[in-house]
């Protein structure tokens, strides 16, 4: 019973990270690809890892601890990522229907001028 | 609400870097336990300015219960969020309409608006780009609302509400 549910857990983890990977090659540009790879790798590993925890109870809160931090912390990175991309000019795809981003990094860039 | 004591902070790292010392382990040999004591309080001495704004009191009963409701409704927000991306490459008209929105908050303190911009990320179908002040610039895959006010009322409210109670 432990075994199935931890394989579960593995399998489930593989598919969605397999369906970020395909995100990838799909989607259009950038932006949208990063939302694809971003939610399915942090999903896909935590799965991952809380299936191994699952399959070695002997390491069962290790692996909790982990998924907890790849949980915590893959937003930061992607939002850095996200945000560097944007502010290096990197284009948006031909059916983005709005882009309050000008306004908002022009004002930033105001205030550190003043 | 007011930052807390030099003390006060310390303790506070203290015990988060020992209990995740401890799980981090997951031991209870009394060496182990002795060394992870001894690692965080060295630890805690250069980090404590850093790694805590409210020192305990971000420990009250109120804030451990709102945070125990919130954890598995954000795992559940993440589960969506993956069906949702899922649906969406997987979909052979591919409905996407990207765009890039802002969202106003009303979380005060900083703590609280990462933790609003990281919940944000893992919501379906958006993911925050920057915070400034009140304002977080929020890429949005499919734009279900174009103003401020809506975008807002779709993607920010659901859960400022917990955020709210936990970080004030």
């Amino acid at each position: 019973m432990r075994l199935i549910l931890g394989y579960f857990l593995l399998y489930f983890g593989a598919i969605f990270l397999f369906l970020g990977a395909f995100g990838l090659i799909r989607l259009p540009d950038l932006y949208t690809r990063m939302q694809a790879s971003t939610k399915s790798t942090t999903l896909g590993a935590f799965a991952s890892v809380l299936g191994v925890g699952v399959i070695h109870p002997d390491w069962f809160v290790k692996c909790l601890v982990v998924a907890l931090f790849i949980l915590l912390t893959a937003p930061v990175g992607s939002s850095a990522l996200m945000r560097a991309a944007y502010k290096t000019g990197v284009p948006m795809t031909d059916s983005t229907t709005i882009d309050e981003g000008k306004e908002f990094f022009g004002e930033e860039q105001e205030g550190e001028a003043k | 609400m007011e930052k807390a004591g030099k003390l006060n902070k310390y303790i506070f790292t203290v015990v988060v870097l020992y209990v995740s010392w401890i799980l981090l382990t997951a031991t209870t040999r009394a060496d182990e336990l002795i060394v992870g004591l001894i690692v965080s309080l060295l630890v805690a001495i250069g980090s404590f300015d850093y790694l805590s704004e409210h020192g305990l009191s971000h420990l009250t009963p109120k804030r451990v219960l709102y945070l125990i409701i919130y954890a598995p409704y954000y795992l559940w927000q993440v589960i969506l969020a993956n069906f949702d991306v899922a649906y969406r490459v997987l979909a052979p008209s591919m409905p996407i309409k990207p765009g890039i929105v802002k969202v106003k908050t009303n979380l005060k303190t900083d703590s609280g608006k990462l933790a609003l911009a990281n919940s944000i990320t893992m919501t379906p179908g958006t993911l925050t780009m920057d915070v400034k002040d009140d304002t977080l610039l929020v890429h949005w895959i499919y734009v279900k609302d174009e103003t401020v006010e809506g975008a807002t009322k779709e993607i920010g409210t659901p859960f400022e509400k917990y955020l709210k109670e936990i970080f004030g």
